[in-house]
């Protein structure tokens, strides 16, 4: 792979993801609020749903932490708290796996029962379905890095990701060269990560913001929002 | 500005707890709320309501937002009522709610559709050819009609222009009356008050066109002929807010709750009040809960729980011990004091007919109709007199035609109601007793079938030499069978002796206990004692469907009658069975039949229409014979049903359609080339047999109804019984006709109609249905026209329930290519007086009409029958014979016609119920408002009928209902016959003139007129009779009177001269067929029924995605618990019910609430949602006529004898169904017939049995 492609895939690449998804999410959000949901189907069928849906979401966002915690905490931090790489190597690769198993077989329930069952394939827009089999598709090729990673359980190339991820971040520019080396599998996995990223704000997967998080440390039962709201909205639109 | 920013409120976040920090104030945006505010925001309210056949015209607001209707909820500005009575609103149900999903829904038909065959057959021949040309090559061909009309209801629509499919329509019309006669253009549109310009606009271009409109109340069943028999009247009933009024209410057969849903707030209300109610009615439903009392008659039955009430009744309360007002009341108001010959017969007394002025020599100085005069004896003379307002009285003079307790002499009288009070012997009478019949499922008594009873008579000297005669309470108390202390048999001693018609008697017939039969009479009569006849009793279709409903009905009237209950506030027979009343009637029938073009138009009884034509008597199973009294009178009275049909039209009794076997628009050529007055020629040509009646032949291809329209209705879906047998033979398409005809099985064979030996398979050569869904008869038609629903036309809307006018707005246009029936006909009439010219001009169609009532011709035949056909007397067109008139036929112009308020109306007047009053002013006072025609031609400076709302303006304008003025004149009439003031009824109202406007903003009132029997003031609720009772007007029967006798021959030789119970009939339609279709399932015999239903006005809403949901979403019939078990069924099985006439499909619904023996399939659930096929038939499911065939009973074709002659929807022959029976069982397998059409399949049933071994 050239030098070229390498450097517009995983060093510009991220920018333009980055930017779509995090613009194109507030442009939503402000413009199309009847849009913003999850648009559950669960009204239409609720067969499959109760397995499909649970273990798709307990995987993902088992995997998403995963990610996260794995590829943004500064090296240092493990290194300080005396985590070995190759140890960090294989706690990815159990979790990881576990998680991914869990995933793999809800979204292979949720895409069979999108496909397969006329009420809810017939409802379903394109975006619904893409994104599923992105998802999918990410999946497989997230469980199929296992097996090249069981290749070097030192954990050296997972340090590869780690600076990659934390160098583009944080803005610098050769993050890029971190990442020119290792197995294709990873390099598709990264892109199809990235244009996940890409699409996210047009299709359903904008229902991650506003995951209810908040509604677990509420307080007070009874909620009375006050005549005039937020206050500067209604001063600037005077009622009806 | 931005909903993201703006959330950004890190430095401002208040959230101030309070209740100890259980609750929290927050300040964040609301914005969100508007979403939900905009959801109920709206551009506009429009007034309307459903045009559906459910008797409601409730008023809804209809909201429009953005060009679409979103929604509708009830209005609530009905005008009030007076202080003491609950107001009308609110008033709608579930299924109106749901209306306005039809709009935007798949179903909706969105552009003119044809059959894809018919247009490829139409373009290659209009290519070459004119209009009517190309019809001809079409269905002159025989293979090529036949490819387009075997796969009706087999799919296969394409759209095209509303040019094209009208050109096509217009051309099959003329070929027809050009080749055939204007009388094979058939048109069928029920109940007009749904929405009355609709009708009036295919009735007005089906009779300009010289074509037939035919009746749907008696079709329906929903007309009971015990109201014309009894009261003269179609059926005339008390507003719901009249309930209230009640002190005791019985519900019969009727499930007000569920049918009556908007009205049903008035019986809660008179609960409160403390009215008690009873219910009758065989399943619990949800009346059942609001009873007293709840009586389960076994179904079928109720005539003998009526007839031992009555008995109760007459036993306490008139003989025991004497009510004044009851006697009172009989005696003025019923024919209870008129005498009735007595005739010896096979040794034997029988009743015979009314005594008549003519029967004396010198018939009491009566000059004018003395043989239409009934006479009764007057106690303060002791002489025999003849009491005003009988018959004789209406016709032919002026002034004594009341109810006046006065002698035509004009001297008081107060008439004997009973033999024993005057000079009198005793003798025994003999009365028929149908009881004893065997039949498989319903019980009987072993009592002779003759029972001979004591009554007082006394022998007068007549015209014949000594004459015995008794009066019909004499009469009456004996066929109760009541001790009177005369001695002689068949009189029960007490309540618990088991003779007839005795509560103990009545226990083993129906079931239900004695001591409730004897409880509810008593308190019904008791309270009617009480408040002077404030006994009601609300009745409907749960009685009314069966063949012998007569005696259901009859029997109830008998209670209301003899408790002084009828034309009183609060009292009454409230039958709600589909009428809808057609308030502005008089207004409406001249725009609706063109009487203001030409008179009379043609008219045709829907029932004997439909059996002959759809072949239902070639398959008939009942004999007139099994229905004959013990007691008859001697004379051929065998042959079969569509014999005594047939003569019933050759006498002038009912009406035919098609007429004559010659077109009609050569029969005045051929009557002047004969030197001849057409009506002279027409009876010459009858008698001689040149010309042929049509109804003698069905089945001959010149006799075969050719075009046909549906409109505002689904025929096929819904009321069509005998479904299968309109499949094969009107149609001509796949069938599941599983019986044999008459010619296979080797039966007796109509003597007066022709047999051939295959019959015809596909009458119609077109068949075009207006609608704006998709229904059943839409599937089967060969074109589909796109109509405005209820929200998208300008359309009046009247009903029983409540005196007020409803109009139907446009809320918005309609939609797609839809247009309204007003336009789509106005769109044919365009078309045809174009295509026309090419084969029609000005012609002259000899019209036959029957003996019509309320005419001075209704006193035609007053004694005996006569047949002219075989003899017995001359054929005199209107008196023998039907009448015989030319009317011109202007087809080129018909267009011109339509659109305009021709010259009649201006010359001949206007008039209703044998009234007439001048319309000059009115004609005027239309021409400025609709403005007139500017055009040259015929029409120039006539008013105009352009658009719906001038119709509405020429109904409202005539019509005495809603322009004071004309119900001034309409009273004067009235006041010319009975000799009495009546005016005073209307004058308050002289300047009210209600106009289409008006009712937009709000629903009015009607005014009072003499077209109905009620009034309508700040006193009293409308109430039937109430003006024959208070203004003593005569009921427009032969005795002026309340009619508890019938004295026609056909009546007594039936054996229904007087009420009796009559069991169900033996359909015969189980035996041939329940060893023939095993599917290895355990099967069960039961009766099947089919009551109105909760998720659908009949077929309406049954489509309905929201009301599927809130039912099982698809054909249902419920069983009881036990039957269900017997046959291994669970609910929600999917089950088969079949008989000789077809199959259908269903699933099970397993309750209590069911009666054992009995099946209830709601009726008319649509044909097209969630319907697998039969395994028997091999056919898509069927409906709930597919295992119906429709009988008719002789006694509903007489004619030409007063109150018993013909009115259109008046009386005629019924379309009853619930004496059916169907074998019910589990379905081996769910067939959903997915896969494409076979083209070369047989159209007989081809059953998908799984082999049962």
């Amino acid at each position: 792979m050239s030098n070229y492609i390498n450097h517009a895939l995983f060093g510009w690449y991220p920018y333009l993801c980055l930017t779509v998804f995090l613009v194109g999410s507030v442009v939503r959000f402000d413009r199309e609020q009847y849009t913003w949901k999850a648009g559950s189907s669960q009204f239409l069928r609720r067969n499959q749903l109760r397995w499909g849906s649970n273990l798709f979401h307990v995987g993902i966002l088992m995997i998403f932490a995963g990610h996260f915690v794995g590829l943004l905490t500064p090296i240092w931090v493990f290194d300080a708290l005396g985590v070995a790489h190759s140890a960090k190597q294989m706690l990815a690769i159990a979790a990881g796996g576990f998680a991914g198993s869990l995933c793999l077989v809800g979204i292979i329930l949720l895409a069979h029962r999108r496909l397969a069952d006329p009420r809810i394939s017939s409802t379903s827009s394109f975006s619904d379905t893409a994104i599923l089999l992105l998802l999918l598709a990410q999946l497989l090729l997230g469980l199929s890095t296992i097996i090249v990673s069981l290749g070097h359980l030192d954990g050296h190339e997972m340090v590869k990701f780690m600076t990659w991820a934390q160098g583009t971040l944080t803005l610098q520019g050769d993050a890029w060269k971190q990442v020119v080396d290792v197995n294709p599998v990873f390099k598709a996995h990264l892109a199809l990560g990235m244009t996940i990223f890409l699409v996210f704000p047009f299709t359903r997967l904008v229902h991650v913001w506003s995951a209810p998080v908040w509604y677990l440390g509420r307080s007070g039962y009874q909620v009375v929002r006050a005549r005039g709201g937020s206050a500067a909205a209604y001063a600037r639109e005077p009622r009806p | 500005m931005s909903l993201f920013l703006d959330r950004l409120t890190f430095f401002r976040r208040s959230r101030e707890p309070f209740a100890g920090g259980h609750g929290v104030t927050t300040t964040e945006d609301r914005r969100w709320e508007d979403g939900y505010r905009k959801r109920w925001q709206h551009d506009k309210i429009v007034r309307s309501t459903h045009g559906v056949n459910c008797t409601g015209s409730c008023s809804w607001k209809v909201y429009v937002k953005g060009g679409i209707v979103t929604w509708e909820t009830q209005q609530t500005d009905y005008p009030r009522t007076r202080p003491d009575l609950p107001n009308h609103e609110p008033r709608g149900c579930a299924r109106g709610a749901s209306y306005s999903w039809y709009l935007y829904s798949g179903n909706r038909v969105k552009y003119p559709l044809v059959r894809s065959r018919l247009i490829k057959l139409w373009r290659e021949a209009r290519a070459t050819r004119t209009p009517v040309a190309a019809w001809a090559s079409i269905v002159d061909d025989k293979t090529k009609r036949s490819s387009y009309m075997r796969v009706r209801g087999h799919g296969g629509f394409v759209r095209a222009t509303w040019d094209e499919v009208n050109e096509i329509i217009a051309a099959a019309n003329a070929y027809t009356a050009k080749k055939y006669g204007p009388d094979r253009v058939i048109g069928f549109s029920p109940i007009p008050a749904m929405s009355m310009v609709s009708y009036a606009a295919g009735a007005r271009y089906l009779s300009l066109l010289g074509g037939v409109c035919l009746s749907f109340y008696d079709w329906y069943c929903d007309l009971p002929p015990s109201s014309p028999q009894t009261w003269g009247e179609q059926t005339d009933v008390p507003e719901s807010a009249d309930w209230y009024n009640a002190g005791f209410i019985i519900l019969w057969g009727s499930n007000v709750p569920q049918t009556r849903t908007p009205d049903a707030h008035f019986y809660t209300e008179a609960r409160y009040r403390g009215a008690k109610s009873a219910v009758i009615c065989p399943d619990y439903s949800e009346a059942s809960k609001f009873g007293d009392i709840w009586l389960s008659v076994k179904q079928g039955t109720d005539a003998a729980v009526a007839m031992a009430m009555g008995h109760v009744i007459l036993k306490e309360f008139h003989v025991d011990r004497n009510v004044p007002y009851f006697t009172d009341y009989v005696k003025r108001y019923t024919d209870m004091p008129m005498l009735v010959r007595l005739v010896e017969q096979d040794g034997k007394l029988v009743p015979e007919r009314f005594l008549r002025a003519s029967d004396l020599d010198g018939a009491l100085g009566e000059a004018n109709n003395p043989e239409w005069k009934t006479l009764a004896f007057d106690a303060r003379s002791h002489e025999l007199v003849a009491p005003n307002g009988s018959v004789g009285f209406r016709w032919g003079e002026k002034g004594r035609w009341n109810l006046e307790a006065r002698a035509s002499t004009g001297v008081e009288t107060d008439l004997v109601l009973s033999m024993k009070d005057r000079d009198h012997e005793m003798v025994d009478v003999a009365f028929p007793y149908f009881g004893n019949i065997d039949h498989d499922h319903f019980a009987g008594t072993n009592h002779d079938s003759v029972l001979s009873r004591r009554i007082p008579a006394t022998r007068i000297a007549a015209t014949g030499g000594p004459t015995l005669v008794t009066t019909v309470y004499d009469l009456l108390l004996a066929n109760y069978g009541v001790d009177r202390g005369f001695g002689g048999g068949g009189v029960a001693m007490g309540h618990d002796e088991n003779m007839p018609y005795t509560p103990a008697w009545a226990e083993a017939i129906s079931g239900v206990s004695r001591d409730k039969i004897i409880q509810v009479a008593r308190e019904f009569a008791d309270n009617a004692e009480r408040t002077n006849g404030r006994s009601m009793i609300i009745i409907g279709a749960g009685t009314n469907h069966w063949f012998h409903s007569d005696m259901n009905y009859r029997g109830v009237i008998n209670m209301l009658a003899l408790c002084g209950c009828i034309g009183k506030s609060g009292g009454g027979w409230s039958h709600y069975v589909g009428q809808e009343k057609l308030r502005p009637q008089s207004g409406w029938i001249p725009l609706t039949f063109a009487l203001d073009w030409g008179r009379p138009s043609r008219q045709m009884n829907g029932t004997s229409f439909f059996y002959a034509h759809t072949d239902q008597w070639r398959y008939e199973t009942l004999r007139p014979k099994e229905l004959l009294s013990p007691t008859a009178p001697a004379g051929a009275w065998d042959d079969t049903m569509i014999d005594y049909n047939v003569r019933a039209e050759r006498m002038g009794w009912l009406p035919s359609a098609p007429q004559l076997e010659t077109n009609p628009l050569s029969v005045a050529k051929a009557a002047k080339e004969a030197g001849l007055e057409p009506k002279d020629y027409v009876a010459a040509s009858l008698k001689s047999g040149a010309l042929k009646l049509s109804c003698e032949d069905p089945d001959n291809p010149v006799n075969w109804p050719r075009n046909m329209f549906v409109w505002r209705s689904n025929l096929l879906g819904s009321s069509g019984k005998g479904h299968e047998y309109f499949l094969k033979h009107l149609l001509g398409t796949s069938h599941g006709v599983l019986g044999k005809d008459l010619g296979e099985e080797g039966r007796a064979r109509p003597a007066e109609v022709a047999w051939h030996d295959t019959a015809p398979e596909g009458k119609l050569d077109l068949l075009v249905t207006l609608d704006f869904r998709m229904s059943t008869t839409c599937m089967y038609s060969d074109i589909v026209l796109p109509t405005a629903t209820w929200y998208e036309k300008d359309d009046l809307n009247t009903s029983d329930m409540h005196p007020f006018i409803h109009p139907l707005s446009a809320a918005i246009d309609p939609v797609w290519e839809a247009r309204t029936d007003w336009e789509i006909y106005k769109g044919i009439a365009r078309a045809f007086s174009k295509v026309a010219p090419d084969v029609l001009g000005v012609e002259q169609d000899v019209v036959l009409t029957p003996i019509m009532h309320d005419s001075p011709g209704e006193i035609a035949q007053p004694f005996d029958v006569k047949d002219w056909k075989k003899g017995d007397i001359e054929p005199v067109p209107g008196r023998t014979m039907p009448a015989v008139t030319v009317v011109e036929r202007d087809y080129p112009n018909l267009y011109k016609r339509f659109t305009s308020l021709g010259p009649l109306m201006d010359k001949i007047g206007n008039g209703g119920k044998g009234m007439n009053w001048d319309t000059r002013h009115e004609v005027e006072f239309l021409r400025r408002l609709n403005g007139t025609v500017t055009e040259e031609g015929t029409t120039k400076g006539l008013a105009k009928i352009d658009t719906a709302i001038d119709a509405c303006e020429v109904i409202l304008s005539l019509a005495p209902e809603t322009n004071g003025e004309v119900a001034v004149k309409a009273w004067e009439s009235l006041g010319t016959f009975t000799g009495r003031e009546h005016t005073q009824l209307a004058v308050p109202k002289e300047d009210e003139k209600i106009r289409f406007r008006d009712i937009v903003a709000q629903p009015r009132k009607i005014i009072s007129s003499p077209i109905w029997s009620g009034l309508e003031s700040d006193k009293v609720c409308y109430n039937a009779g109430y003006t024959n009772v208070h203004e003593l007007i005569p009921w427009r029967t032969l005795t002026g009177r309340q009619q508890l006798y019938q004295d026609h021959l056909w009546m007594r030789a039936f054996g229904e001269s007087l009420c009796i119970y009559r069991p169900p009939v033996d359909m015969r339609t189980i035996k041939p067929v329940i060893n023939q279709h095993s599917n290895g399932e355990k099967q069960i015999v039961l009766n099947f029924v089919t009551p109105h239903q909760k998720w659908g006005i009949h077929s309406t809403y049954t489509d309905n995605l929201l009301m599927l949901t809130l039912s099982r979403g698809g054909p249902i019939v419920w069983i009881s618990e036990n039957d269900a078990r017997k046959a291994g069924i669970v609910d929600n099985d999917w089950i088969e019910a079949y008989n000789t006439n077809g199959a259908l499909v269903a699933r099970a619904v397993v309750s209590q609430r069911v009666k054992d023996g009995m099946c209830m399939m709601y009726h008319a659930q649509e044909k097209i949602v969630n319907m697998p096929g039969s395994e028997t038939t091999g056919r898509r499911g069927g409906i709930h006529n597919s295992v119906t065939r429709v009988v008719l009973k002789p006694t509903h074709m007489i004619g030409g004898y007063a109150q018993q002659s013909y009115g259109f929807n008046y009386y005629g022959t019924i379309g009853t169904n619930r004496d059916e029976f169907v074998i019910v069982r589990k379905l081996s397998k769910v067939d959903w017939l997915e896969g494409p059409f076979d083209e070369n399949a047989p159209k007989g049933p081809k059953p998908r049995m799984q082999a049962a071994e």
